[in-house]
């Protein structure tokens, strides 16, 4: 395989998500396509010649040149804020990808399917299951994801008609901050319990994909485990700031 | 690619004088130590812990946590480099030197690459010559105190010259061999040796 050589995109649109996450739409030109969950490398190059390198999950399905990403702002980061606020349409952004071959789901690996998400460790679940509808997929997959509030929620609306499509996904909630009045959903952090509720009993021997901050990663892991998942079916990966632990 | 700017991009990060001649093309500094796995955290009794060495040494053996720690002590003090491009500066960790382990079994002359395997079943491939000669330890300590699990904890392998999916968590093991044979991250895109001077994050880099 050849060197992952930087290329420029064409920044095709931004749209907002949330009050703190920005979907930007790229057209790459000469892009290979990507497997779902694979992210990208993005370098930024100052007047002076400063650059700054980050990586950022890709959130959109294998679609041609068109490539999606939805970026947190970070308010101590360097690259997401430049990334949420000042990046506009019409501008060009340097990247190189798709990187990461082992938190990838494809229809061909089956299921049944338990996706664990928290707050914008939500994106390369939803290219799995951007991907998983696009392709017609019938695997069984739930999707656990833990917000701090409904407001939130990144790609609410879309979620929403996805496990409204009686293809087999259901979507669950967990709200930690603050619910809106009448809020059926979870109000509490990701726990045992909830995912004995939400996920698939271990002898269906589920695949699992476990995304967010490190203290969300490492209880859910260690909780799934615990519960009798095999831990070689649970793939994880950090996400957001690469904070303390 | 030659002369792109990033309309209106200014650096917030820019590193001091002292910290740019420490990192690698491509990284920053970073104050904390972030946790990168690619799954469960492995729990491992202390009982129960191994290290062996096998494959070609004259003298295959492993040591128990009470055995590992008779061994003659041995830290670090540096930098350490992550492949997703945090660096984390003037840091420590103590444990053993891979040279004592690898004097006690004696490698043969044919082995020229090891296999480093972890509890959870991880693995990472190394030239022998990456691992000996004052470059390699398995440690139990970071900055003085026990080294966490999720940071490889009980023990963990540290080669701190190569970029950081090197230093193996919860290594079990090293296997000396008379070939290459490429471990999770160098089978799934990632660079064969990873040298951080030269960047050598991804395939064909």
């Amino acid at each position: 395989m050849g060197r992952l050589s930087w290329r420029l995109a064409d920044v095709a649109e931004v749209r907002p998500e949330t009050e703190r996450v920005v979907t930007l739409a790229l057209e790459v030109p000469g892009w290979d396509g990507h497997r779902p969950g694979q992210h990208l490398d993005i370098r930024l190059t100052a007047e002076d010649g400063y650059t700054a390198e980050r990586a950022y999950s890709i959130a959109s399905a294998p679609d041609g040149e068109r490539v999606e990403l939805a970026v947190e702002r970070l308010d101590d980061g360097e690259v997401s804020p430049y990334l949420t606020e000042e990046l506009r349409e019409g501008d060009q952004l340097e990247l190189r990808g798709p990187v990461g071959g082992y938190f990838v789901w494809e229809p061909g690996r089956g299921g049944p399917l338990l996706l664990v998400g928290g707050g914008s460790g939500v994106v390369p679940l939803m290219a799995m299951l951007r991907h998983r509808a696009a392709t017609g997929s019938q695997v069984p997959a739930r999707l656990l994801y833990s917000s701090r509030s409904l407001d939130d929620v990144i790609f609410r609306e879309e979620l929403e008609r996805l496990g409204a499509a009686a293809d087999g996904l259901t979507v669950a909630y967990a709200l930690t901050r603050a619910q809106p009045p009448g809020w059926t959903g979870y109000a509490r952090r990701i726990d045992a319990v909830m995912l004995e509720e939400v996920g698939w009993p271990p002898g269906e021997r589920p695949l699992v994909y476990v995304c967010g901050p490190t203290r969300l990663v490492e209880a859910v892991a260690g909780q799934l485990v615990a519960l009798g998942h095999d831990p070689r079916r649970v793939r994880t990966e950090r996400f957001g700031p690469t904070g303390v632990p | 690619m030659g002369g792109f700017v990033s309309r209106a991009f200014k650096g917030r990060r820019q590193p001091t004088a002292g910290q740019a001649a420490k990192l690698p093309p491509g990284q920053y500094a970073e104050p904390g130590f972030p946790v990168l796995t690619a799954g469960p955290t492995p729990r491992i009794d202390l009982a129960d812990w191994r290290l062996k060495i096998e494959g070609l040494v004259a003298k295959p053996r492993e040591w128990t946590w009470e055995e590992i720690h008779e061994l003659p002590p041995a830290s670090f003090e540096g930098d350490i480099h992550c492949v997703t491009r945090w660096s984390k500066l003037g840091t420590s960790f103590a444990g053993v030197s891979v040279d004592t382990l690898l004097d006690a079994v004696e490698p043969r002359p044919e082995a020229s690459h090891v296999v480093a395997f972890c509890y959870g079943g991880y693995t990472t491939n190394l030239p022998l010559d990456d691992v000996r000669g004052g470059k390699a330890w398995v440690v139990w300590e970071h900055e003085g105190a026990p080294l966490p699990p999720e940071h490889g904890g009980p023990a963990r392998l540290l080669v701190p010259h190569l970029y950081f999916w090197k230093s193996a968590k919860w290594v079990a093991g090293l296997r000396l061999l008379d070939h290459d044979a490429p471990g999770f991250w160098e089978s799934l895109g990632y660079h064969n040796r990873g040298d951080p001077w030269r960047e050598e994050r991804y395939w064909g880099d």
